[in-house]
Formats: structure tokens, sequence, C-alpha cells
């Protein structure tokens, strides 16, 4: 698979610019100023990324607790997401959200949930929507692999695929649901490429650490997914490096080994496409450290605009349980 | 459907034949099976997508043959429906309407007739309709359908079988404003659906004793409209709260809590619940029979807090000839 060098120099940059916007958060997180659970994506930039490439600005995304990378890579507002971590008023959400209810209808954002696969069946219904409206908007949801235990998980394919639904299906499979590993959650021969493909829908499985691999797959998908051919269903293995929820590293918990995560770090997304793209002379050092220096400012800025926000009134807990 | 075209209905059995009992017969033909559609089985999920379809601009009216069935749709009710418009700081809003049926008698038992008013009503973002009349059923659904937030819709299944003028033209009955039904000054009955025809029949019962009774239907139980209720209570100084439901935690302890809080004052007597005994709804007639309040029951409880003579008639499962499992003596069954 060919990509354009205009291409992959973005895929690049936004994923450095996921991974640069998660350590800020990692590093201000011991402030004490963002009050809430954050869930960082470093290590799984690339299919935030390479799935997003392929979506249009009027398209949906809908996506879960870890949905930083999703809600950037979708163009999400940094600004935004910031102040909502903060918990101030001009947050995406007004405060209300935090971290796990991230919104930005500008970007297509619909929002993003925490409650594992709820979202699944909400974004089938977007697609719903749409086509009973007629538009002609994908529509594309991110959730990880414990999802795909839920019962919604089949209820939503099922129905997608009944009803030819713009939809595309992104598992990430990470191997963890906060601690649990999949060899005690799913037995070894289960296949969720085969689950969805016995509902009628086409899947296909991709390394999610290869930004490129995944941009391919999911080119293909939203391609078909354009074309009228009913929902597609994606998963990439990927890899979380910090925590579970928060800032730090919990290898020394036991729930995995240091081995692994190293493993893993070797393959990061980043830095494995940073390497082919300097090695094939499409970008060099100083243009890297340029990206970085313009994304840093973007992110000084950004965090300051949180900073100073102002926090919503405490009459504003009150408002907004019912619409007019 | 007509006015909108974004308004939709969706359920199991909305398009076969029997029409969930009557109610969406002929939908189909008029607005085509695009807006009138059967659905797989799958409560929760098929929560979500009409969550979701509402989230870019559909308006979803999703319909459950016993409330029961929907118990497996909580978590999308409850953590997405209830709080969309919350979370994201009302951006965006979940127009939906879910309409649930209460079965009764005939053997509903315990897993076809439970009455969930209050699991709904305790939960911020909803509003919960019971409505009691023909003229009321129709008035409320419209407004619930083109009210902007998540709706609990509940319909008595032997409130089907009432009949009552029902105007061909679109017309709103407000929600979350209860009606003076009945006006007196003795004391107050608050009730909600069925329990609204068992307090109109105690009323024009006690009447003819000289006994006058006000009795307000709630219609909305959530917003409750505490306001009118308190105005009765200023008048009468009694209550009798009638709930088609368990009394623990119930709608019932939640008025009598709000008037004891706001209107203690205004107490001539403690005031009373009418409700289900904290026990499933059981199967076997023998046993349901004594399971649900009867209109004896409401007017033993008006005469005691007016300190009358008791007259306790405890019915033995048949009263003036018709077995109490059933709505009339029409009815043949089953449901």
């Amino acid at each position: 698979m060919k990509t354009d060098k205009k291409t992959a120099v973005a895929l690049y940059y936004y994923m450095l610019r996921i991974r640069m916007i998660e350590e800020k958060i990692a590093q201000l997180y011991a402030e004490q100023q963002m009050r809430c659970p954050v869930h960082l994506c470093i290590g799984q930039e690339a299919i935030a990324v390479g799935v997003c490439a392929n979506l249009l600005k009027k398209d949906y995304l809908l996506s879960n607790h870890r949905s930083h990378g999703h809600y950037l890579a979708k163009g999400g507002n940094l600004k935004q997401m910031l102040a909502e971590i903060y918990g101030k008023q001009t947050g995406c959400s007004r405060g209300k959200g935090g971290s796990m209810h991230l919104v930005d209808l500008q970007a297509g954002i619909l929002g993003t949930t925490p409650i594992v696969a709820g979202i699944i069946p909400v974004a089938t219904g977007v697609a719903f929507g749409t086509q009973m409206k007629k538009k002609d908007n994908v529509t594309a949801v991110f959730f990880g692999d414990a999802a795909t235990e839920e019962g919604v998980f089949f209820e939503s394919l099922n129905f997608a695929s009944l009803k030819k639904l713009p939809i595309l299906f992104v598992c990430e499979n990470n191997f963890f649901s906060v601690y649990s590993p999949l060899a005690v959650r799913q037995p070894k021969e289960r296949n969720n490429l085969a689950l969805a493909q016995a509902l009628g829908i086409k899947a296909d499985k991709g390394d999610g650490n290869n930004v490129l691999e995944v941009y391919a797959l999911a080119k293909k998908a939203v391609a078909a997914i354009r074309k009228g051919k009913g929902p597609y269903f994606l998963e990439f293995d990927t890899y979380r490096w910090r925590e579970h929820c928060g800032p730090n590293f919990d290898n020394d918990l036991g729930y995995r080994t240091e081995k692994d995560f190293l493993e893993w770090k070797k393959r990061c997304p980043l830095d494995s496409f940073e390497g082919k793209l300097v090695r094939g002379n499409i970008l060099n050092s100083l243009e890297i450290n340029e990206f970085k220096q313009d994304i840093r400012f973007e992110i000084d800025q950004a965090v300051s605009f949180a900073k100073h926000s102002p926090y919503p009134q405490s009459r504003e807990m009150l408002s907004d349980i019912y619409a007019d | 459907m007509q006015d909108d075209r974004s308004v939709y209905i969706m359920g199991l059995g909305v398009t076969d034949p029997k029409g969930v009992f009557g109610t969406t017969v002929g939908l189909e033909k008029k607005f085509g099976s695009k807006r009138v559609l059967d659905m797989p089985v799958a409560e929760n999920g098929m929560t979500g997508i009409a969550i979701g379809s509402a989230l870019v601009g559909m308006r979803p009216i999703l319909t459950h043959q016993r409330i029961d069935f929907m118990l497996l749709s909580l978590d999308q009710i409850i953590n997405n429906a209830a709080k969309w418009h919350y979370m994201f700081g009302g951006k965006m809003k979940i127009p939906i309407v879910i309409r649930l049926l209460v079965g009764r008698g005939w053997g509903q038992g315990p897993q076809h007739s439970q009455s969930l008013q209050a699991l709904f009503a305790h939960i911020p973002g909803l509003k919960v309709v019971m409505p009691a009349t023909p003229y009321d059923a129709k008035g409320l659904l419209v407004s619930a359908i083109e009210d902007n937030n998540p709706v609990i819709f509940i319909e008595h299944r032997w409130l089907h079988n009432t009949l009552g003028n029902v105007p061909s033209e679109k017309y709103r009955i407000p929600l979350g404003k209860a009606k003076v039904v009945k006006e007196g000054k003795d004391l107050t009955i608050v009730s909600s659906s069925y329990t609204t025809l068992e307090a109109i029949k105690v009323a024009e019962l006690l009447k003819k004793y000289g006994i006058n009774i006000e009795v307000i239907d709630l219609r909305t139980i959530k917003p409750l409209d505490i306001d009118t209720i308190e105005k009765s209570i200023k008048k009468t100084g009694r209550l009798i709260v009638v709930d088609s439901a368990w009394g623990s935690f119930g709608v019932a302890a939640e008025i009598l809590a709000q008037i004891a809080e706001r209107a203690y004052h205004l107490l001539k007597s403690a005031p009373q619940r009418i409700t289900f005994p904290d026990a499933p709804t059981p199967t076997g007639w023998a046993l349901s029979n004594h399971y649900y309040p009867q209109i004896q029951d409401i007017v033993n409880s008006v005469r005691k807090m007016l300190k009358l003579n008791q007259q306790n008639q405890k019915h033995p499962g048949v009263v003036a000839g018709i077995p109490l499992d059933v709505p009339d003596a029409t009815f043949k069954g089953p449901f």
C-alpha cells in the first residue's frame, strides 16, 4: 500500500500531537487541578489517527472513556477538551462531563461515554438516523476488546447488518479490561472477525501500532461504507502504556509484566513511523523539531486557556437537566 | 406522525396483526414501513439505537408490550437517555418516548405486571407520564412526542378497555400538570392511571353518604405537580395516595414526604398510602385477587381517616359476580 507523502506526514503529525497532549496531561495531572479520571491513550495513537484520516468533517464519531485520541484525531477542539478536563465553564461539556464525556458538534463528535459498550448502539442509532434522513454521513464508533463481550455489541452489529447501516465499528484490542486480561474473559478460540462476518458484516484485522496499516484498512472500509455496502468491522491489536486510569505507569501491580510492556514499547506507533519517514527522506529532524515546537506552543496556549477559564457557577449544577 | 416526519415508532409487534393491543393497527399502511417498524428482540440495543437516531434529529417512539421486557434496557435509559443532555452541557437533546404497558390480572404474574413508575421517577432527566382517560392519553402522548426529553409513557393494560370522548384533532395536555377530576372539601385522594378510575368511583360512592372527596389525577408522575396537591390539602387537610405499585420507596411515599415537608401544618390527620403489598405479583387468581387493593380498601381508608364506622367487607375474589382478575364482565382472556 502506497500512501502519499502528504498523508504520511499528516498521519505522523497527528499522532505526535496526540502523544504530546497526553504526555502534557500526565505531567500536569499531579497539580491536582484536573480533578477527574483520565484514561490516556499513549501507545494507541495510530488507530485513532489512521481511522479518522479517512473520515470527513461531516462524518460522525462516538467513542468510549479512552477517547482523547479519537476526539483529537477527528478534529475536536483542544482548548475545549482541556478546559473540560479542568472542569471549566468553557469546557466542551461546560464542566459537566470531564475527560470521559467529550463532545464537539462542529467536528461531528457526538459524545464519548465510559459504560463499556454502551456507546455502540447509540452510534448504530446515529447511523440509522442518518439513513432515515437520507444523509450521506458515515458514523465511526471506537470501543475496546471488553466491549465485544457485552450483549449490545452483538445487538448493534445485528441491527446494523439488517439495515445495511453506514457505520464503521472499530475495536481497539489492548488485551486488558482494566486489569483483567483477555485470557480470563474470552475463550482463545474466539474470533471477532468471524462473529461479525457471521452477521453478514465485512471485517478486517490489523496491527494497531502500524499507522499505515490502520489507514489502509480504514480507507478500504470507509470506501465500502460510502458506497452503501453496509457496516464494516475493524479490529486492531495495540497496547496501553500508562495505567488504566491516571497519569502513571502501573506495571508494578503485577497484572502484566514489565517485559511485555517493553516489548510493546519497542513497537511504539510513533517512533517506528518516525524512523520510517526519516529513513525514507520524507521528514528530517529539523522538520520534526518544528512540528514539536508548533504543537508545544498550541498545547501551552490551550493549557493556559483551560487554567484561566472560569469555573461554572454553582447554580449551573441544576441546569440542563431537561431540554426546553 | 403526520405533522413531523422525524417521528417514527418502533417496537416488537408494532406492525403485527394485533398491533400492540390495537394501538398501532393501521399505522404502517398510513406512514410506511420505514417509520413504523418491528425490531429485533434486543431491548437494550434498540433503545440505544433509538437514542442515537435522536442525536441526529429523529423523534423515536419505542414501544414495549410489557414494562417488564424493557428492564433489559435500563442501561441505555438511565445512563444515556436521561443524562445525555446534562452530561454534554446541554448541547444535545434526546426526544424519545418509551411506551410501556403494564399488565394486570388473568395470571400476568411476577414478570408481566410490574409497575415501575417510581424507578423511572427517581432518575433526573426522565419524565414519567401515566394517563388515566382516553382523552388524556391522546393529549399527553402528543405532548410527550413533542417534548425534547426522554418520556416514559406508562399505559395500564386495563385502561385500553375504557371508552371516552377523544377529539380527532390534535390537542395537547401539558406534562407536569395534575388535574382535579373531582372537587371536594373533606379529603384528597391522589391517584394516577387506573387508580384514578377507582378513586372516582370511591368519590361517587361516598358522595351518597355526604362525604365530599377531592380526586387529583397526577397525569404526570414526574415532574410531580406537588403544588396542585398542596392546594387541595389546604382545603381538605386530609390525604390518601393510591398508587398502583409497591408502597416502599414509591410514588405514594414521595408525595407523602413532600407534603410532610412543606404542608405538615395543614394536615388534620396522618396521611395514608394505598399500594400493593411488598411482594411480587402472584400469578394464580386466588392469590392475585387479594394482591390488588380494591375500591373497598380505599373506602375503608377514607372512613378510618374521617373516623367513621368501619365497613370491612373483605372481598372473597368475586364482587357482584365479576372476578377481580379481569377489567370487566365482558373480558374473556387471555391478554
